[in-house]
């Protein structure tokens, strides 16, 4: 990856003037993507889902976007994305165009995890060539912070509060990223816009790959997650150190965990800052803060046992 | 800000925006409270500000130089003061109040008196 002094020369692809919260991280990753994006060899055509980062930076008359987007229903990025590539090869096949583009879907978890699954599926199986971006913040924010199958156990949202028999979701995170790799597709990966240079190379080499990519991203809430504006990066990093949102990738079925913590820190590190799981903090909750650590540390040991695996999809190979 | 309206028979099929990047006419700076101020004397070029700045607000020169804040859209988010790793902190963040009134220049000097 260059240094940033020369990415930082380059046309940016998403610009300012957009209505997001102050401290939002959804644009900080959108223009690492940017950033990243070989922009000089290939252009890129963007579908949105909807949700927030769709309407504060698409509010007509006005736009964001210094690449063409598109802005489709909640469900259907990937449906949306995959008309788009059709079509452009047809166009390449007729000789209409000789230009390399590339097709990027965008969504959050509602758009990804729960609504857009469906379209998300299909358009993976068929095998078009795009990357699918979904901004994970854990909860349908535009519409004020409801619980989606992406928000993590103890997590409070409206409609999974807190109270006297409740102590927020009781489910646990849907693992989106095992689900997407049963297509078997060739890479997909999660990321940290904390973590610039790894989300940088791996949107890189997903743009290069022919076929269908998918990376999931952690993309903190300041409004949803209750946390200070400032401490939007923080809350990222702190997810990376406490191994609640690993970075790792999975190429043809290969894991390769990018980033093991010197010092893993406890959950609690990353738990407290934010009012969404302040309740766990009381008195009597320490069972629930517990089970969170259980989770984390099974999931993350998991990972660990396949990367000392190493095999690929359906073979023995490693 | 004001905006033109379009008349229904202005408005291109599919809600098309036919000009790129243009809620750069739509000043997102008036929404701070804080602003973040630069020194420019102690700060290393590692351009972590740029990279996690949400709102594009982190000026660039002609050698992909960090060169100082866009007050028209910076919106005070805190992120870049809180990243930048120079010590003393080229960036410091202080009340839109403070800087009614005053030169860039002059507010450098007030923040960063006792750092050079
Ligand atoms: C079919 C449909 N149902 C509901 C809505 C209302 N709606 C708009 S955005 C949104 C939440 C989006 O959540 P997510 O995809 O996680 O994006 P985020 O706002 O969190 O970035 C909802 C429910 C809609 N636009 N379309
Ligand atoms: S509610 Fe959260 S995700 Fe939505 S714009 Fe605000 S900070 Fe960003
Ligand atoms: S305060 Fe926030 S919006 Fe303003 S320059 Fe710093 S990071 Fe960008
Ligand atoms: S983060 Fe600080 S040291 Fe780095 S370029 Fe920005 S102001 Fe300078
Ligand atoms: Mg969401």
């Amino acid at each position: 990856m260059a240094l940033l002094n020369e990415l930082a020369k380059k046309k940016e692809g998403l610009v300012s003037g957009h209505r997001l919260c102050p401290g939002c991280t959804h644009s900080v990753i959108t223009r690492q993507v940017f950033a990243a994006a070989d922009t000089d060899k290939y252009d890129i055509v963007v579908a949105a889902a909807t949700g927030c980062f769709e309407v504060s930076s698409g509010l007509y008359p006005y736009t964001s976007w210094n690449v063409p987007w598109i802005h489709t229903a909640f469900e259907n990025a990937a449906s949306t994305i995959s008309g788009v590539e059709a079509m452009y090869k047809v166009w390449k096949r007729k000789g209409k165009t000789n230009k390399d583009v590339r097709f990027i879907a965008l969504a959050s978890d509602g758009g990804t995890y729960d609504i857009g699954f469906q379209a998300l599926s299909g358009a993976i199986e068929r095998g078009h060539q795009f990357l699918y971006i979904c901004n994970d913040n854990n909860a349908y924010q535009n519409t004020g912070n409801q619980r989606s199958s992406a928000t993590p156990f103890g997590g409070s949202t409206t409609t999974s509060p807190n109270g006297k028999i409740k102590f927020g979701k009781e489910q646990p995170r849907k693992d989106i990223v095992s689900i997407i790799e049963g297509h078997h597709l060739p890479y997909v990966a999660q990321a940290s816009p904390s973590n610039w240079r790894d989300l940088m190379n791996k949107v890189k080499k997903a743009l290069d790959v022919n076929g269908p990519t998918y990376l999931n991203i952690i993309e903190p809430c300041t409004t949803g997650w209750g946390f200070p504006p400032h401490m939007a990066i923080d809350i990222a990093q702190l997810a990376v150190d406490t191994c609640v949102w690993p970075l790792y990738e999975v190429t043809n079925g290969k894991i390769v965990i990018n980033y093991k913590p010197k010092k893993k820190l406890p959950v609690t590190e990353y738990l407290k800052p934010q009012k969404r799981f302040a309740h766990l903090f009381k008195k009597g909750n320490e069972y629930l803060i517990e089970e969170f650590q259980r989770q984390v540390d099974n999931h993350w040991e998991w990972l660990l046992k396949r990367e000392e695996c190493g095999i690929e999809y359906g073979t023995t190979k490693e | 800000m004001a905006e033109k309206l379009l008349n229904w028979d202005e408005v291109l099929i599919g809600g098309t925006i036919k000009d790129p990047g243009n809620s750069k006419q739509y000043e997102t700076g008036s929404w701070r409270v804080e602003r973040p101020v630069w020194n420019p004397d102690t700060c290393i070029q590692c351009m972590f500000c740029w990279v996690y700045c949400p709102d594009s607000a982190i000026k660039v020169d002609e050698n992909g130089k960090m060169a100082g804040i866009d007050y028209t859209f910076c919106k005070g988010c805190g992120i870049c003061v809180e990243q930048c790793p120079s010590k003393p902190k080229s960036l410091k963040m202080i009340l839109e109040s403070q800087a009614k009134g005053k030169t860039e220049e002059e507010l450098r000097k007030e923040v960063f008196s006792s750092e050079k």
